[in-house]
């Protein structure tokens, strides 16, 4: 076949250069992403307040829900019930990491280990957090050492199940070079099998808060009196619709938040080089 | 400083009941000596300096290196493998010193006994280098560097030159055989490369399988430097290879012989 004639545009007709375009369109492309949520949200809204049926929901437009969340974010209440989540999700997954990474070595180091925990950790793994409510509640005497406990289910098997696949993955290379030069077990730990595993644990870690930041909300609608999951059951007893949307956006907010920090953390470890 | 090897009736088998992948492996290695052990691949050459390293314990007899038995892996007697097997999350430096991290030294310590090594190495200006960024070439002299940072009395290397460009490997063989001279260090490595053997070896261990053991020995008696061009070094060669091919007829199991030229890819 003949060669076309006609020269191709050039695809930069417009000065810019392919790394300033990605660029933009880094930006762009989320910044479009966000309108179309918004106006979505807004459509919502407006079809609630149309309808006599629903307009007592109207406050979830997005107009009544910006406005209760600027007057929200000046006042204590708020930052009361962020604080409270925030305390049990890092409790919970300080308790998620306690057991999930030393297991998560074990698992992964030891081949019968391995075997014999894989069915019991794949059955405990696929019941809900949420399941455990009732036993957490009798075990513990505060609402929130159950809530913590629920977490930490929570954020256990994504860490453990992540830290054992790294382990699994480690070179075998690696472990026989440090065990020639005289390393110890706590050497080899310190030295070869948590660095090279770092990373696969911070995505555990990842995965983890992920789950712990969904299943803690609806763990806030029982019993307790603080928090962002009571502060939505809260709103929705008092039909402060417009402040429960606020909540869910600074629900949705923090989550993000929460899941680029882990982002950022597992770029700090990784020690693969980009080629 | 070296250190005598003497390997007293090993047998070694890695599954119980199994057949012997080394059978009765007796012999004695001086101290700054060096031997090259050739052999087709799964005679057990790699199993044996795992053995002579503590890596592994044989099923019968013992390993003894200065008189010691050797129960577990020790710094002074390093083992360098074909991969290098750097860790990617240490820059060079701290790769090097990673033995004598290990040891407990103090930093200052082992900071200069690494910049020592570099230098000695080659490899001064990359010592906060990332060491995935380093050649096959520079890796394994990394490798080597942290070997040699524990004062070993002992290096095996197991085939640690085989993965790298014939000029890399050349440099790098003629370097290791002159710094194991230098400071005395007893050298056993195992290669394919008949030129290597003649290059580096006092003395050359020919293996043989079904079951593993040393067939035969060959002193190399040549003087040093060596060149691979010279008459003598040419004439030790083609002496070493008739006594390969006439070892590989004696295989009890194996095929016979095959011709001349396959001969050249020892252990291939
Ligand atoms: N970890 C192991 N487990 C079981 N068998 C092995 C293991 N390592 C080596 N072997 C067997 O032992 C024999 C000798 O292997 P090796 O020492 O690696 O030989 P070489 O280094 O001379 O090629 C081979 O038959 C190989 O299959
Ligand atoms: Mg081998």
């Amino acid at each position: 076949m003949k060669a076309p004639s006609v020269s191709i545009p050039n695809q930069n007709a417009a000065g810019l250069s392919a790394v300033a375009r990605r660029r933009l369109q880094a930006v762009t492309y989320p910044l479009a992403g966000i309108a179309i949520m918004f106006l979505c949200w807004w459509l919502g809204g407006w079809v609630l307040a149309g309808n006599p049926d629903t307009v007592i929901f109207a406050g979830f437009a997005p107009g009544p829900t910006l406005a209760s969340l600027q007057q929200m974010l000046g006042e204590g209440a708020l930052w009361d019930a962020i604080g409270a989540s925030l305390y049990r999700i890092g409790a919970g997954l300080f308790w998620g990491c306690l057991l999930g990474i030393p297991l998560g070595i074990m698992v992964g180091y030891f081949t019968t280990a391995m075997q014999m925990a894989n069915l019991p950790f794949q059955f405990l793994r696929m019941v809900s957090p949420l399941a455990w409510m009732p036993l957490a509640v009798m075990i513990f005497d505060s609402w929130d050492g159950a809530i913590v406990f629920l977490i930490a289910m929570a954020a256990l098997w994504p860490i453990l199940f992540s830290t054992a696949h790294g382990v699994r993955r480690i070179d075998p290379g690696w472990l026989k070079v440090a065990r020639n030069l005289g390393a110890g077990g706590a050497q080899m730990l310190r030295k070869v099998i948590l660095p090279a595993v770092m990373m696969d644990m911070m995505a555990g870690i990842r995965l983890a808060v992920g789950v712990a930041w969904v299943v803690l909300v609806p763990a806030e609608y029982l019993g307790v009196t603080s928090g962002l999951g009571y502060a939505i059951n809260d709103a929705r007893d008092t039909l402060d619709y417009s402040a429960l949307a606020a909540v869910v956006l600074v629900i949705g907010v923090i989550g993000y938040g929460l899941d680029s920090l882990c982002g950022l953390l597992m770029r700090r470890f990784n020690w693969r080089m980009e080629s | 400083m070296g250190a005598t090897i003497s390997i007293n009736g090993i047998t070694h088998h890695y599954k119980a009941g199994a057949d012997p992948v080394l059978q009765n492996i007796e012999n004695r290695i001086d101290s700054g000596e060096c031997v090259v052990l050739i052999g087709r691949s799964g005679c057990g050459k790699s199993t044996l300096l795992h053995l002579i390293a503590g890596l592994l314990q044989p099923s019968e007899g013992c390993v003894k290196i200065n008189g010691h038995q050797v129960v577990r892996p020790m710094a002074k007697w390093n083992m360098m493998f074909q991969k290098p097997s750097l860790y990617p999350w240490m820059n060079v430096r701290q790769n090097a010193g990673l033995g004598l991290e290990f040891a407990g030294r103090p930093k200052a310590e082992i900071r200069g006994r690494v910049d020592e090594l570099l230098m000695l190495v080659g490899l001064s200006e990359y010592s906060e280098a990332n060491v995935q960024s380093l050649s096959g070439g520079q890796q394994q002299r990394v490798a080597l560097a942290r070997s040699l940072a524990t004062n070993p009395e002992v290096l095996l290397l197991d085939e640690p030159f085989s993965a790298l460009d014939a000029f890399t490997r050349a440099s790098l063989q003629k370097e290791v055989a002159a710094i194991c001279r230098d400071f005395g260090i007893t050298l056993v490595t195992v290669t394919h490369d008949i030129d290597e053997a003649i290059l580096m070896a006092d003395r050359v261990m020919i293996m043989n399988r079904n079951p593993g053991r040393i067939e035969q020995e060959f002193e190399v008696a040549l003087d040093w430097p060596r060149d691979t061009a010279g008459v003598d070094f040419q004439a030790r060669r083609r002496v070493l290879m008739e006594q390969f091919e006439r070892s590989e007829n004696v295989t009890p199991l194996g095929k016979p012989s095959r011709d001349r030229v396959a001969l050249r890819r020892v252990g291939g």
